[in-house]
């Protein structure tokens, strides 16, 4: 306790002064200030033990061995815990998180019905989806070669176990290269019904961890797994604090997963409880407390998993946020994320012992003439996707708007990709367009009139609106990013290169994603998701 | 659209580094540029620093029509003429801006002038940060300021301010108040006393005649014709007169003293001398209402600053070592600047505290400190100029503990 021996000092000292300053002054009219003075410290005594007893109480709480950390024990409530909104029935107040902090943009061309007729013949797996792949893996198809769902395509070099295996069945008709020989794409032609390679699926509860983690890399399963930090497939001997699942994505027009999870209750049920044995915590879900019936979710109805309940605005449905409202990522462990399409491919894997990837991909918005889902496979090819349905001038994004990669109708979803956005280019110049714009834009700026209409949906456009500059406005990013982190302070330690400030300041907690909405609000328009994946890469190699 | 290709026939060659950097300026000036976003995200908000800053021009727009306005009526009041509010308006008027213009004009010659041959041999856009530290300038400089002073002051402001740090953004010190503050410092025999609140005559003292230049003449000839009152050559400074603002005598009488001479209502709509722009109380927080409804102003150092200014107040009424401490808090802020400053100065997002908790501790500091340099300061008597420069200096201090107990949090977890 020595602050507060410190705090004492100094208010005697503050007391002592005060007489000399008492002397100096003329006349008995200043008498307040040795009154107040006094009252003040008064108060500041009453208040020491007061906040003496508060700590002994905790103290003897958690002799107890009781749970203090939410300051449920102790003299004074905790001031978080008077303010606390109304938790919904279904949740507890552990497991409720209302997140304050977010933006939503809302932009028209939802997808809401399926399509039936569009089929897509072109499947892709591609290297270059995974971060940590060397440029060149080692291929294991030829071309022409006849593949089922679940053989091998390729692999890492440097770790030859973790095996990356085909979305479909069929016949390999093209290896793409890139710059430097480097592999881009395989190429199948998907055979009418999908053949899968059958595995003999160990015990899920019987086998030992290292049975189920070598018959995971060796079956593809173990590439459905993502490790955070950094987004990249976790090594097989790493092992997790926790896994986190989100069961909902709160980006602009993102799909929603309660139907596919519906068809895959099994699976999904097994792949938790597979998790469970691979890490040394616990299997956590997050759900949408927003959505419409969510007691009744899917979600909700899953065993050996901790249900915790997200309400707010975008990003509330990412993972990173709801770790750092669930269990932080601690400086060196690592956790593990997986999408609920990963998910259900691990489970059937642990199921039926197949390589399963269907996929409910949304076509969606204001860029495309009709929007729909389509029920596919992973790595689908765009142009088969969106055949007849992309307008002029539109820009097609594998993805949503804030994370996605742009692509044109040559190429293919990437791998953990369920959503096709097209908007339209902002090409064109606007005459005072950053004083009077035409066109309504969505923003989280009040001068703009939009935020008295939260709930019109934007057309959404490519333009910069505006041009870059260095960070001038503060405080922006920390109101959309729902986590204790600076952002603005966190990318100037990037820039910086320095190590101890990145890793304080939480970068180990950050993904692009997180950090897309900060980078859609900035004032100075910077690249905020290009600079944090050049401060991650920075730690891993520093690994 | 036609009018862009019109207007791009008119872009210089790129090796001509000043006149293309300059016509860049105004080209996007007028049409927001036809770029679209590469790589990361694919929509980008509507809000850029241009529209951040000009909304900040826009809220002290009112400050500007009074300031004008305030000018000439201080102006008439040392000459005993037109004293009621309407009388004389647009002799005011005119006469305020005769004085205003020219200190508009230079400020943004000499500033934008450093900024674009900055722009320019460092190969970068021109950035907004001029627009709104080119429109305070004016605001706060004594209606009086001799034209080169100015000039050196905003020249010295922007290059060693701003330049010297590497431009918008990276300044540590506020331009405007750093211009201010080379004025005060660098020629005090010029800016003293209490004659620089006044303007259009030779000197304060009684008798002093009014010195009119050419640009009154012109009005008056066009007023003469229009029939209505024209400048007067013979009037002189009246007997008793001072131009002493109200702090000056609150220094020396206290409130007594400041209320002998300027009624509570002529201290809060502003008709009293002062810098050009601070003086209207209610046209200034019109201003910071529109800065805190856009959200452009932060409002946790405007509230945060309000506090640590009445907390020193009251601390200091209960002092009562001299006749200023002894003003009642609440009449503290009828006189002097301390919304013009807490609205538009100490809110500037480069220099202030760059994080949510540090800008409490930030503007609370301001209030607090430029309370003390206010009242206790027998040089100067405002405070919030130097306070907030003071501040401006140590808010990355403040932030680098913010912080650091953020990194300590993170850290007790692993």
């Amino acid at each position: 306790m020595k602050h507060i021996s410190i705090r004492i000092f100094a208010l005697l000292s503050i007391l002592l002064l005060s007489t000399d300053i008492y002397c100096q002054s003329s006349g008995g009219s200043s008498n307040y200030l040795i009154w107040s003075l006094v009252a003040v410290g008064f108060i500041i005594l009453i208040g020491a033990i007061i906040s003496l007893s508060d700590n002994l109480l905790n103290v003897e709480a958690s002799k107890q061995g009781l749970d203090t950390s939410d300051g449920d024990y102790g003299v004074f409530p905790s001031i978080s815990n008077l303010f606390v909104g109304k938790v919904p029935t279904f949740a507890s107040k552990k497991t409720y998180h209302k997140l304050s902090k977010g933006f939503t943009i809302n932009l028209l061309g939802e997808a809401t019905d399926v399509d039936h007729q569009r089929s897509v013949q072109r499947f892709a797996i591609s290297p270059k989806d995974f971060i940590e792949m060397s440029p060149i893996p080692k291929v294991e198809v030829e071309v022409g070669q006849e593949v089922k769902a679940g053989d091998v395509i390729f692999f890492d070099k440097k770790r030859p176990e973790i095996k990356y295996v085909s979305p479909v069945s069929g016949e390999v008709i093209e290896i793409n290269r890139a710059e430097k020989r480097s592999i881009d794409t395989i190429v199948i032609l998907a055979d009418k019904d999908n053949a899968y390679t059958q595995h003999e699926v160990p015990s899920i509860n019987e086998s030992s961890r290292e049975d189920l983690v070598t018959y995971l890399a060796a079956s593809g399963g173990w590439t459905m797994i993502n490790q955070r930090p950094f987004d990249i497939v976790p090594a097989l001997d790493g092992v997790p604090t926790n896994v986190f699942i989100s069961t909902f994505d709160s980006a602009p027009l993102a799909p929603n997963y309660e139907a596919i999870a519906a068809e895959n209750k099994l699976a999904i049920q097994n792949a938790i409880n597979t998790l469970n044995r691979l890490t040394e915590g616990k299997v956590y879900l997050g759900l949408d407390a927003k959505a419409d019936d969510a007691a009744n979710s899917v979600f909700n109805s899953f065993e050996n998993a901790e249900i915790h309940w997200f309400d707010g605005k975008h990003p509330y449905g990412n993972v990173g946020v709801q770790i750092h409202h669930i269990a932080p990522i601690a400086n060196g462990t690592n956790v593990w994320t997986l999408s609920v399409n990963d998910l259900i491919t691990l489970g059937h894997l642990m199921t039926s012992g197949e390589y399963r990837t269907e996929r409910h991909v949304v076509l969606a918005g204001a860029g495309m003439k009709s929007n729909a889902i389509v029920k596919t496979y992973q790595g689908a090819h765009i142009g088969d996707l969106t055949k007849g349905l992309i307008k002029e001038n539109s820009r097609v994004i594998s993805g949503n708007v804030l994370t996605g990669k742009q692509v044109t109708e040559d190429n293919f979803l990437r791998f953990r990709d369920n959503q096709i956005t097209a908007i339209t280019e902002g090409d064109s110049y606007e005459l005072f367009g950053w004083l009077l714009p035409l066109a309504p834009r969505p923003s989280l700026s009040r001068t703009f009139p939009s935020f008295l209409m939260p709930n019109f949906q934007f057309e959404g456009e490519t333009n910069m609106h505006g041009e870059g500059r260095a960070f001038v406005v503060t405080g922006q990013y920390e109101s959309v990013l729902p986590m204790d982190i600076y952002p603005q302070h966190l990318m100037k330690a990037i820039m910086a290169g320095d190590f101890e400030r990145m890793e304080g300041l939480g970068i180990n907690e950050l993904s692009e994603e997180d950090l897309a909405l900060c980078e859609f609000v900035c004032t100075s328009k910077q690249p905020l998701q290009s600079i944090l994946r050049e401060g991650l890469e920075m730690m891993r190699e520093q690994l | 659209m036609a009018l862009v290709d019109f207007i791009k026939r008119f872009e210089p060659d790129k090796k001509n580094k000043y006149a293309h950097t300059t016509y860049d300026a105004f080209f996007t000036f007028l049409f927001t540029p036809n770029t679209v976003t590469k790589g990361g995200v694919h929509m980008r908000d509507g809000m850029d620093l241009k529209r951040t800053m000009i909304h900040v021009v826009l809220a002290m727009q009112l400050c500007y029509l009074f300031g004008t306005y305030n000018i000439g009526h201080q102006h008439f009041v040392a000459a005993g003429e037109h004293l009621g509010f309407l009388e004389g308006f647009h002799l005011k008027l005119a006469h305020g801006l005769i004085q205003l213009l020219p200190i508009f004009i230079v400020t943004h010659l000499v500033g934008l002038g450093i900024e674009f041959i900055f722009a320019a041999k460092k190969g970068h856009a021109v950035e907004e940060g001029f627009l709104v530290s080119g429109a305070l300038i004016p605001l706060i400089m004594p209606p009086d300021i001799p034209l080169w002073i100015l000039g050196v002051s905003v020249a010295f402001a922007v290059i060693i301010g701003k330049e010297a740090f590497g431009g918008t953004g990276m300044n540590i010190w506020n331009i405007a108040l750093l211009a201010r503050v080379f004025v005060f410092f660098a020629y005090p025999t010029t800016i003293a006393g209490d004659e620089v609140w006044v303007s259009g005559f030779e000197s304060l003292a009684p008798g002093a005649a009014a010195s009119y230049g050419w640009a009154h003449d012109i009005f008056n000839g066009l007023f003469g014709w229009m029939d209505l009152a024209t400048f007067n050559s013979a009037a002189t400074v009246v007997d008793g007169y001072s131009g002493a603002t109200p702090l000056g005598l609150a220094y020396n009488g206290g409130w007594s003293a400041v209320t002998e001479q300027f009624s509570v209502a002529q201290m809060f709509w502003g008709t009293i001398p002062g810098s050009i722009g601070e003086t209207s109380k209610p046209l200034v927080i019109i201003g910071a209402l529109i800065l805190l409804a856009t959200g452009i102003a932060s409002w946790r150092i405007m509230l945060s600053m309000l506090i640590g200014a009445v907390t020193m107040s009251i601390i200091l009424n209960a002092w009562g070592a001299t006749p200023f401490m002894e003003v009642p808090w609440m009449y503290q802020f009828y006189m002097g600047s301390f919304f013009f400053a807490m609205a538009f100065m100490a809110t500037d997002p480069v220099t202030a505290s760059s994080t949510n908790t540090g800008k409490w501790i930030y503007g609370f500091l301001i209030g607090f400190i430029g309370m003390i340099v206010r009242v206790l300061n027998p040089a100067y008597p405002e405070g919030w100029m130097l306070a907030i420069l003071f501040l401006n200096t140590f808010a990355p201090l403040i932030d680098h503990y913010v912080l650091e107990s953020n990194i300590k949090k993170r850290l007790a977890r692993a």
